[in-house]
């Protein structure tokens, strides 16, 4: 089936399966692998897109569904070659080890930041709840997540 | 060009010790002294890499596309012991997009005709995509013949069977060694299985080309899984091109290739076109490896002031069907203590699972769980405090070879960890905490692991002309930053800003590079690019030479200029690279063998701090210490991170992460992110990281050895001793459930 939506900022038709989740058709028909898959079922997080500005896991969303909805991806966080202030300090902090958990940690952020300027050290844990990262220890991705803040809204 | 020699080197990976030959070129250097100033390395560096993988750029082997590239599902036996009868496709391939399925008949080299555990390949479906390959794989019909089975491991250990004596030690006399203990501990414990679930699955993308494969793979050793896939294809080795580029993690997971390598490569052959063989999160857990479970048991013997004289360890590991090989976990009681008189046996116990793994510091983890727990149990015994006991027998020599080490500072990792800990704070019996349920303890445990690394390993750089270098080597970053650290020895050897030095890794058609495992990818291949920019520098400093019309011995290269001695004549490099215009400087290194009059080994001490709620059972651990000794950190900030990561899983391993079998089915029942329980940011403690900063020069010309593994392996057991201080339950079954955690408490 035809499916019609705007991604990150561009008006975008994709032909998907009945049955294709919105990460499918962004990582398969759209051409943007940097939602990543890990788990399909909404444990891991690091899928997370935006639909209408909403932090959602974009496995658990059916492509169809999405339907002339707005998707935000990681891909579109950063301009060409300038990382936003949340991606910057993901990299400062040291944040990042194999990278495959960061994008959805850095949409997360985003989100969170987005709503919460300045969140407090429980608050950045319960809104990162949702992400699982197998290597590091979490310890640098809410310092990540501090460093953003102060960059964003100091 | 110097010449090629072959020389002997004994190497340790993963808890054993391996002696081979090696083939090296030219001289080795020494360390860099304590004082040598230098600006890269021993420094925080940010990621080389850091920019692509936050924007989503950075391409993993899952995200690759190729035209044209079909899917591959594997279908897999619900069945944990079977012979397969007859597969019927004719359903599968009825579905609009698929186009192919195989199975034993079809593909013999790729399936066998029993399966040994739930999750063992039966077919094979390819679809246009993965969705139709997913549905296809449902609609093949399979019959089996169900066979006898044993999933539970204490039920198999009692088989003798299924039971393998893989490893034993001694020294001493462990018997009259027990004689001669005023007090004996003896004790059983036992550890789950845990997964791996690095976050991005095991998979390989391959493609041909005529004869020639190339194969996008998620691994931690391309070599390896470059030699495996070339066997089992029987291709030549120039014939199948590895790339791993950005991978996912691994964990130990990725070290060889696997089934869906050969998947990718024997379909995309025969029918013509990419084929993408990626597992889903419900096969990582079944079929890509694990940490055995154990049983172990412990005795230890002592005086009454606490001197040990006789150690015994025995451990039983399940393996699933891997009957090759079996982790050491008897290695720490084998080498961390002096105690004259050690005994230890390891058992492969074969079950009907998937086969087990290497796992961040194999053997090692479970086994320091046990012996580490015994120690603090002995140490109640004696109403000793734990730290003491351990001081008590601590090894200045390697008890196993006798020999020296190229360092040791465990005492100061024992006497740093206390102080950041607040070790003075413990009392025997825990302390209270803000309500009269809730107990507060604290715990200490030890570290010992190789990681020294070794040769072969090989590198080139090329210098350009415009002062830009390039570092060539057969390395894939597994997430720990390995590329960042081998940049930052290229620039550092080549008086070089960071962001101009250049990687080209991730593929075999470069000079052979080691696995990034068993804590040793840095200190095999950093010596070897350190002695490749070495020679670059070398011929650098001729043509600066001769343009300065000095010796080349008379001149140093400091900052971007080539300096005379006498005189102080100086000559800028941009302006001998402008003089090379086309030419290419070709630097080369080898990694040279290690010492073979001391021992290389990390130590480290972990202390945690918990508070038990003894209505409940539940531990919430509040804080963890960390500190190592490696020798020289090259990049402070990335080392702290992997020890972070190590300890966060070592904490999912002590407190919530297992397999959970049906042993009536023969099932997993937590196959997935939701059940099997993986620390989340919710879970992890303040944790606290320090090295102990003197260099390691003997080991390597870096100083400094292997830091991938040491932290998670002593964790869980100064989880489990804190416990027990805070509340008297000793817990000696991972993970440290409330249950668990309960019924201590009533015993």
């Amino acid at each position: 089936m035809r499916i019609h939506l705007t991604v990150n900022g561009l008006e975008r038709e994709a032909d998907v399966w009945e049955g294709s989740s919105l990460l499918t058709a962004l990582r398969e028909d759209l051409g943007l692998p940097g939602s990543k898959n890990a788990c399909e079922q909404g444990e891991c997080g690091s899928c997370s897109v935006l639909l209408d500005d909403q932090l959602l896991c974009s496995c658990l969303v059916l492509a169809a569904a999405a339907e002339g909805h707005r998707i935000r991806t990681v891909e579109d966080l950063g301009k060409d070659e300038r990382l936003h202030p949340v991606q910057r300090a993901f990299v400062d902090a040291g944040a990042v080890q194999c990278g495959f958990c960061t994008p959805g940690f850095i949409v997360a952020s985003y989100a969170l930041l987005r709503d919460n300027p300045e969140p407090s050290e429980a608050e950045i844990r319960e809104a990162l709840s949702g992400n699982l990262c197998r290597c590091t220890g979490y310890g640098k991705i809410i310092e990540a997540v501090r460093r953003a803040s102060r960059e964003m809204y100091r | 060009m110097p010449s090629a020699r072959v020389v002997k080197n004994r190497t340790e990976f993963e808890g054993k010790i391996y002696e081979e030959l090696a083939l090296v070129q030219g001289a080795d250097i020494p360390a860099w002294s304590a004082d040598a100033e230098l600006r890269h390395v021993g420094r925080s560096r940010l990621r080389v890499d850091g920019p692509q993988r936050v924007s989503g750029r950075a391409r993993y082997t899952t995200d690759l596309m190729l035209p044209g590239m079909l899917h591959a599902r594997v279908v897999r036996s619900p069945h944990p012991h079977a012979r397969v009868i007859r597969v019927d496709a004719k359903r599968a391939l009825a579905l609009a997009g698929v186009r192919s399925v195989v199975d034993r008949t079809s593909a013999p080299e790729l399936f066998d005709e029993e399966v040994h555990y739930v999750g063992a390949p039966v077919a094979v479906v390819v679809g246009e995509t993965e969705e139709i390959a997913a549905d296809a794989a449902h609609l093949v019909e399979i019959e089996y013949e169900s066979l006898p089975f044993v999933v539970d491991l204490e039920e198999a250990i009692a088989d003798r069977t299924r039971v393998q004596r893989k490893e034993s030690y001694s020294r001493g006399d462990a018997r009259r060694g027990f004689r001669e203990a005023d007090i004996v501990v003896d004790a059983r414990y036992t550890t789950s299985t845990q997964l791996h679930n690095c976050l991005e699955p095991h998979g390989a993308v391959a493609q041909w080309d005529g004869e020639r494969l190339t194969l996008w793979e998620s691994t931690q050793a391309m070599f390896d899984v470059r030699k495996g896939v070339a066997k089992a294809i029987r291709a030549r080795l120039d014939d199948v091109r590895v790339i791993c580029d950005y991978m996912g993690g691994g964990f130990g997971s990725k070290l060889g290739h696997g089934h869906y390598s050969e998947i990718a490569a024997v379909l995309a052959k025969r029918l013509g076109r990419p084929i993408r063989c990626v597992m889903d999160r419900r096969e990582e857990n079944l079929v890509t490896g694990n940490r055995s479970a154990t049983v172990q048991r412990v005795r230890v013997g002592a005086t009454k002031d606490g001197k040990l004289t006789a150690l015994e360890h025995v451990a039983w590991s399940g393996t699933g069907t891997e009957d090759g090989w079996v982790a050491s976990t008897t290695g720490p009681s084998n080498g961390l203590y002096e105690v004259a008189n050690v005994r230890s046996e390891q058992f492969l116990v074969l079950t009907n699972t998937g086969p087990f793994s290497a796992f961040r510091a194999p053997g090692y983890v479970e086994g320091t769980f046990a012996l580490e727990s015994a120690m603090d149990e002995l140490a109640d015994k004696l109403a000793l405090d734990p730290l003491a006991l351990r001081r008590k027998n601590y090894a200045k020599l390697d008890p196993q070879s006798g020999k020296h080490y190229s360092l040791k500072r465990l005492d100061q990792c024992y006497s740093r960890g206390a102080e950041l800990a607040g070790w003075s704070r413990r009392k025997a019996g825990g302390t209270a905490g803000r309500h009269a349920y809730l107990r507060r303890g604290m715990g200490v445990s030890t570290q010992v692991w190789g990681g020294g690394g070794g040769p072969p390993a090989y590198a080139t750089i090329h210098l350009n002309a415009d002062g830009t270098a390039i570092v060539r080597a057969g390395l894939q970053d597994i997430g720990s930053g390995t590329k960042t650290a081998i940049a930052q020895i290229a620039a550092e050897e080549l008086s070089l800003p960071l962001e101009r030095v250049r990687l080209s890794i991730g593929e075999t058609d470069a000079p052979y590079g080691p696995a990034s495992g068993g804590s040793m990818t840095t200190a095999s291949l950093g010596p070897a690019v350190r002695l490749a920019a070495v020679d670059v520098r070398r011929q650098l400093l001729e043509v600066a030479a001769g343009l300065m019309e000095v010796r080349a011995s008379e001149i140093h290269l400091t900052d971007g200029h080539a300096v005379a001695g006498r005189g102080g004549k100086k000559l800028a490099l941009d302006e001998v690279f402008s003089k090379l215009q086309n030419y290419t400087v070709i630097g080369r290194g080898s990694r040279h063998p290690n010492p073979e009059d001391v021992r290389l080994r990390s130590f480290g001490a972990h202390f945690a701090e918990v508070e038990v709620d003894i209505r409940t059972g539940a531990v919430r651990v509040l804080k963890i210490v960390a500190v190592h000794q490696i020798g020289r950190i090259v990049n402070p900030l990335n080392a702290k991170s992997q020890v972070e990561g190590g300890v966060t899983q070592a904490l999912g391993y002590a407190v919530s992460e297992g397999r959970v079998l049906d042993r009536l089915s023969g099932h997993v029942m937590n196959a997935n992110l939701e059940d099997y329980k993986i620390p989340t940011v919710k879970d992890v403690p303040d944790i606290v990281v320090e090295f102990v900063p003197d260099l390691d020069r003997r080991a390597n010309n870096l100083g400094g050895i292997g830091l991938g593994e040491p932290p998670i392996i002593p964790t869980a057991a100064a989880i489990a001793n804190a416990v027990a201080n805070a509340c008297g339950a000793r817990v000696r079954t991972l993970p440290i459930t409330p249950a668990r955690v309960l019924e201590a408490l009533r015993r």
